[in-house]
């Protein structure tokens, strides 16, 4: 039980300085320029660290169906209402 | 005789139950700041050059200082979580007042920002972009000042012997809702001061 915790204790310390590891790289791609490719990478680690807090700080890892059901649904809708704008402004 | 059903009185299903519930205020959460997301999407797609010129008046470093911050903060939510699972309340204690420090460590230096863009004539009716950025910055500031307030009562709860590692309900979800406030931030900062 707590070789388990300490484990968990571990994973935890991990993340964190990939999360530290992730806002450092990119804040420094930020000063070169690549065009396009800058919001393309920093989209991208944003939702590598956010998937790190989302499973394992808020445990989703562990959860069931049914919380990662509650978990995904909105990021569904917000893509869901992002597209349905975008189509309306763009194309207006 | 059938055994009852497992109800709420089933402090199992009742943790299950409670942190559902917060998940699901979460969705709503993440459709709030949503439609702020979609505003954003929408001008920057429209105004590429007005979201490049606007950004680089951000401070980077103070952005990139208090991602570091509220990431801290959220490590401390997760230890001190941890720690109550091993029925070590006053560990728990301590983890939760760093992360209360350091949300209103966030908060000063959110100030600083703000007083210096202030003072450079950036102001939410400048344009677009400062609207945006006034705007989902406050909301998420906002969110941090009743972060603060929640995790500060958990720890009053926890002072009067409320938790175990048998009970504590409060502590688990009290540390998903702060989760999700660094999850705003981190979209924040590239999305306001790393790329405009």
């Amino acid at each position: 039980m707590s070789r388990e915790t300490n484990g968990a204790r571990r994973t935890y310390l991990a993340v964190y300085f990939a999360l530290v590891l992730l806002t450092a790289v990119t804040v420094l791609v930020s000063y070169v320029n690549l065009g396009l490719m800058n919001v393309v990478v920093a989209l991208l680690i944003a939702s590598v660290k956010a998937s790190l807090v989302a499973l394992f700080f808020m445990h989703l890892k562990s959860e069931d169906r049914l919380v990662w059901g509650f978990a995904l649904a909105p990021i569904a809708f917000l893509a869901l209402i992002m597209f349905g704008t975008l189509v309306d402004t763009l194309l207006r | 005789m059938n055994a009852p059903p497992a109800g709420h009185g089933d402090p199992r299903v009742a943790f299950e139950a409670a942190k559902l519930g917060l998940w699901t205020f979460l969705a709503t959460e993440v459709l709030l700041f949503g439609a702020l997301f979609t505003a954003y999407t929408v001008f920057r797609v429209k105004y590429p050059a007005m979201f490049q010129s606007e950004h680089l008046k951000l401070n980077r470093v103070l952005g990139t200082l208090n991602t570091l911050v509220l990431i801290t903060s959220s490590l401390a939510v997760v230890l001190g979580v941890d720690a109550i699972r091993k029925g070590k309340a006053r560990l728990l204690e301590r983890y939760f007042g760093a992360t209360v420090f350091l949300g209103a460590v966030f908060l000063c230096v959110k100030y600083i920002e703000w007083t210096e863009e202030f003072r450079h004539g950036l102001y939410p009716g400048t344009n677009i972009f400062f609207s945006l950025y006034f705007m989902m910055t406050g909301l998420h500031g906002i969110h941090v000042i009743l972060g603060m307030g929640v995790l500060a009562y958990v720890v009053v709860l926890s002072r009067r012997g409320r938790f175990s590692a048998g009970y504590h309900t409060p502590v688990e979800v009290a540390g998903l809702y702060w989760h999700f406030v660094d999850l705003v931030w981190i979209y924040l900062l590239p999305l306001l001061y790393l790329i405009g």
